[in-house]
């Protein structure tokens, strides 16, 4: 077996110094009813010929469409460059790096990846350490809760995507946190509702989406003044790769951005992984959850970046903790470092400019069709929402595309017609004119 | 690995005019951004290095030789599982059906995918006893606040809504503690005897109607099998709790015997430890959690499951907890996962466990004449050491003692990397040695006998470890500073 | 010491009049080492005996610190918000909150300084 070097020799002289006759004797103590005693119900061991026939056997049962649907996952391209960079396995085969003197490379990719989103984000600083965009959401909600002390009630809008509302209602409901959606009117969050709500002086943040589950760049002037006034937090959820060009949560006023950073690049993957960001101002630096990386020097005099700040954290804080997370989401850091690096500002506005441009160019030929009927006038980014009327249906259209090989945006739960569109930079114009002409 | 620093960081080697992007033309036509409202437009640049693609190259390649992982040495980091990983793992993930599938894509497009995830599923559920595994969960932490969201959605579920306090044992992982407080429970602390177990007398004291379940990992964070598990488990139903196996020292006991055999009803695993998947500087892992059959129904959405028509369902249940993840997890580890449980097969996935125990105990056996070992007797895949001995310069009340600290740094020197240190805190000089069964007799030689040098050195010349390390890219950096200095961007 | 009381959780109280002043022992600074950060409470918030008021924090540690005596937060040392290792200095000089007691009979309930000095031994 490959992966085990012991050899029978190896492993007599080995039990020979611990003192035991076979490596079962090993569990002496272990109670004998607790043993298996029977060979595990798997398959037995295959070759990496055998593996591979299997797996890609498998991966033949999925079918790759064209993607015009985000919803979370966006189609973005990744240059060559970071696949490549990220083989190597001083990144990948490293853990969390609490040994600085050998994990400079991970402490000085973190270190860049904060600066890069905070930049992003205008704030102050980032941690490195979310999943994805919909737990770095929920982590922001137990921020508020945390730095408002005595107040556990948390506004967030209904225009969040449904299945990251619900992950966040899931942390709501067993961290003891009254979640409130702030209802919705043309597809925009209800301002009227939150400054209502805001004037009870019982809350404690409020969560707004950027550009929103239907694809609205929304307005927040006087958002972040009016939950100040009232001692709340404003947390402005923000799709990564629209940071480039759209008002940034810092230029809201807001005191946390969060969201998922998988627009910058990062493979749609059936789903992950994905990186979440968490950025908020120093003053709230305490109350932040996950790991942070600093600036100190060595016993040498030299620049050098350590894990810090970790009395905030599990390991040393146990229940006392902001949060339970021990990731350190490294890896995925390094991608967005590089990719951000690549990209540049020019770059990364250029992606915006022909996601955006992309997106308007179908919504205006999908309108043309005469299928479809728009559902906002609000201004929209790269993904936008409307509602089919072809005699088949919205379910029917869009199982037909899937067929022909078009992933048609997503459906929206329980609103029967409606379906969300999002194009991208890497969609050709060929590809969007077979998705007219099928339509 | 470098011994000498690559320092700079990228906006260091910025220089306005460059890139390091390739785009197409922009085709489509007449929308622009300025079309936008400006009061929703970015007011001001965001400042990002302006770099060509080969300076970006080098720079990320010499930044990586600052850095050691599994493939540089041996990592023995304690509760951390640092095991080799394979390389045809990172070629399945790799495959473009996986990582440019949208997860919207209907399902009957993404069979292979789910099918995938349902034989993990079983596979888990195999090897760990408990009968129902959802794979969303995104890291062992997260598997964790997962099934104890679990356990308190079963007690709601049966309208006991006082049970909200969880007994964890003091030896336990910080995250125990931390994930309970993020579930909105009440952590109960329960003692450990001389011999490292869970004090059962002491727990029989504080069993009540309040307690919702116990958090445990077995072996425990000493590397001790707990053999009173049985009677542990008896205690907690009894009184109506539920037993929570934290699967952060699953690898020992593979094949031998499992979580749910043992009496537990929830458990997590990380499958960045026992399964081999890289830990990538501290993530992404992924933290599969499995319960009993009487629990399935509360496992998050979304699940997945095999229709009567042979063929793979999403699907979203009322009773389940609610969610925890979007989607389906962290999908590419699982196919990493997934092709090392091929890879081992029913014949190699116990010999791990047994050779992850047979290296930790041959190594404790041939050190602890140098090393205060606290708690004799066989161990599991790890074990923890008190420090030094007196007489090699360990001395509790010596001012000038050597510490775990400057052993830990004495051993980056000798190109590995250190253990555990200051874990379990039962201990003050606690160090947690994880060898793992990867690592080959002739590796595990060569660190017992540094290990030894390292002690002779302490008693001759303590400076030299104090000092330490010498050769690294960088000397010890001054964590005090870090905190005042505040400095978390460029 | 006259007038000082200690609690098991190694904060004192100095106690002047129907004032007392807060802090940490010498042995809690010495086993935080360097004190990096101390959480404090606003002036005007009410602290409670056995209650937690903030927290001191070192690199590698952290602690809760626990009220020896109920009261009226008049005052807080504003000097260790930008130089915490005062503490680490002198610890008793440096106090971290001024209380006005609600309960002087609390402080039977603390110990003297022989009896703490026993118990950190």
């Amino acid at each position: 077996m490959k992966y085990i070097p012991h050899t029978q020799a190896d492993i007599d002289q080995m039990l020979q110094v611990v003192g035991v006759d076979s490596l079962d004797d090993l569990y002496g103590e272990v109670p004998e009813q607790l043993k298996l005693k029977r060979e595990l119900d798997l398959p037995s061991a295959m070759s990496e010929i055998e593996i591979r026939n299997h797996i890609e056997a498998l991966a033949d049962q999925n079918k790759l469409l064209t993607i015009f649907a985000g919803a979370g996952s966006y189609d973005h391209y990744t240059p060559s460059v970071i696949p490549y960079i990220m083989s190597r396995s001083e990144f990948s085969t490293s853990y969390t790096p609490y040994q600085a003197e050998i994990s400079q490379g991970t402490l000085q990719y973190i270190f860049e990846y904060q600066t890069m989103m905070a930049r992003l984000t205008g704030l102050d600083i980032s941690n490195a350490s979310m999943y994805d965009g919909a737990t770095a959401t929920a982590e922001a909600m137990m921020m508020c809760v945390a730095a408002a002390k005595k107040r556990n009630k948390v506004l967030i809008a209904s225009t969040f995507a449904p299945r990251v509302l619900d992950v966040v209602a899931t942390y709501a409901k067993y961290h003891g946190v009254e979640l409130v959606k702030i209802p919705q009117i043309d597809g925009v969050s209800d301002k009227a509702f939150v400054d209502e709500a805001l004037a009870q002086d019982d809350v404690a943040g409020v969560i707004v989406a950027q550009p929103n589950y239907w694809g609205i760049v929304e307005d927040f002037t006087g958002w972040a003044d009016q939950c100040h006034e009232h001692k709340a937090l404003f947390v402005v959820n923000a799709i990564a790769s629209t940071l480039g060009v759209l008002r940034t949560p810092g230029e809201w006023g807001a005191d946390i951005a969060c969201g998922d950073a998988q627009s910058l690049g990062i493979p749609v993957g059936y789903g992950g992984p994905y990186i979440g960001y968490l950025c908020t101002t120093k003053a709230l630096i305490r109350k932040m959850p996950g790991r942070l990386v600093g600036e100190t020097v060595d016993a040498a005099g030299q620049r050098c970046f350590v894990l810090t700040m970790q009395a905030r954290e599990q390991h040393i804080r146990r229940e006392k903790a902001t949060s339970n997370i021990c990731t350190a989401q490294g890896y995925m850091c390094l991608h967005v470092a590089m990719y951000l690096s690549m990209m540049g500002e020019q770059g990364l506005r250029e992606v915006c400019q022909q996601s955006y441009s992309a997106a308007h160019y179908l919504h205006d030929k999908l309108l043309e069709t005469g299928k479809f009927e728009p559902c906002y006038s609000a201004p929209f980014f790269n993904e936008f929402t409307l509602k089919y009327t072809g005699e088949e249906g919205a379910k029917a259209f869009h199982k037909r595309m899937a067929e022909a090989g078009i992933l048609a945006g997503v459906l929206v739960e329980g609103e029967a017609d409606k379906i969300i569109f999002a194009v991208t930079e890497k969609r050709t114009p060929e590809e969007v004119a077979r998705f007219l002409s099928l339509v | 690995m470098n011994n000498k620093y690559y320092s700079p960081l990228v906006f260091e080697l910025s220089k306005p005019g460059r890139s390091g992007y390739s785009l197409p033309k922009n085709h489509w036509g007449e929308h622009h951004i300025g079309d936008i409202n400006e009061n929703l437009l970015r007011q001001s640049k965001p400042e990002l290095p302006e770099v060509d693609e080969l300076t970006l190259v080098r720079h990320y390649t010499n930044m990586s030789n600052n850095n050691f992982g599994v493939d540089t040495g041996f990592y023995p980091l304690g509760s951390c599982t640092m095991k080799y990983n394979p390389k045809i793992n990172e070629e399945m993930a790799a495959l473009p059906a996986f990582t440019s599938l949208h997860p919207s894509t209907p399902e009957c497009l993404t069979q292979g995918a789910l099918e995938l995830y349902y034989n993990l599923q079983r596979a888990l559920s195999e090897i760990s006893g408990l009968s129902e595994f959802t794979l969303n969960p995104c890291a062992g932490a997260h598997g964790e606040l997962t099934g104890l969201m679990v356990i308190r959605a079963y007690h709601q579920s049966r309208g006991d809504h006082k049970r909200t306090k969880i007994i964890v044992p003091n030896s336990a992982h910080g995250t125990n503690p931390a994930s309970a407080a993020v579930c909105g429970l009440q952590i109960v602390e329960v003692g450990s005897t001389p011999q490292g177990t869970v004090d059962v007398e002491a727990l029989k004291e504080l069993l009540n109607d309040e307690v919702a379940g116990m958090m445990m990992t077995n072996p425990n964070t000493l590397g001790i099998f707990e053999t009173q598990i049985p009677q542990i488990a008896q205690l907690i139903h009894e009184c109506g709790g539920l037993m929570y196996y934290d699967g952060a020292n699953l690898n020992p006991m593979l094949g031998v015997c499992r979580p749910g055999d043992m009496g537990f009803d929830v458990m997590h695993i990380n499958l960045h430890k026992t399964f081999s998947t890289p830990h990538g500087g501290g993530g992404p892992g992924s933290g599969p959690v499995g319960v009993t059959a009487a629990l399935a129904e509360f496992l998050p959405n979304p699940k997945v499951v095999k229709g009567e028509d042979g063929l793979f369902h999403i699907t979203y249940s009322d009773s389940a907890l609610g969610s925890v993840s979007p989607l389906f997890g962290n999908f590419s580890v699982l196919v990493r996962a997934y092709t090392y449980i091929l890879s081992m097969g029913r014949e190699y996935i116990p010999m791990a466990g047994k050779l992850s125990v047979l290296n930790a105990n041959y190594i404790k056996e041939q050190l602890k004449a140098y090393y205060k070992l606290p708690i004799d007797g066989l161990c599991k895949h790890e074990f923890v050491f008190d420090g030094l001995l007196e007489e090699y310069g360990g001395g509790a009340h010596d001012a000038d003692k050597v510490t775990t600290l400057d052993i830990a740094k004495r051993l980056l020197d000798y190109g590995y990397h250190a253990p555990t240190i200051y874990f379990p805190l039962l201990f003050h000089e606690s160090m947690m040695i994880e060898p793992t069964e990867t690592e080959s007799k002739e590796t595990i030689d060569q660190f017992i006998e540094v290990m030894r040098k390292i002690a002779l050195e302490a008693k001759d010349d303590k400076a030299l470890l104090h000092g330490a390390p010498h050769h690294t890219p960088i000397r010890r950096p001054d964590d005090v500073f870090a905190v005042k200095n505040a400095k978390f961007t460029f | 010491m006259e007038n000082v009381y200690f609690s098991e959780s190694h904060e004192y109280v100095r106690v002047e009049g129907e004032y007392g002043y807060v802090g940490i022992t010498d042995y809690a600074q010495h086993q935080l080492g360097n004190v990096v950060y101390v959480d404090m409470p606003e002036v005007d918030d009410e602290v409670s005996a056995g209650e937690e008021f903030g927290a001191v924090e070192s690199v590698k540690a952290a602690s809760d610190l626990i009220s020896p005596v109920s009261g009226e937060v008049v005052e807080r040392n504003d000097a260790l918000e930008d130089t915490p290792e005062l503490i680490n200095e002198d610890a008793f000089a440096n106090w971290i909150i001024k209380v006005k007691l609600s309960d002087p009979s609390e402080l039977e309930n603390l110990m003297s300084e022989d009896e703490y000095n026993r118990v950190c031994e």
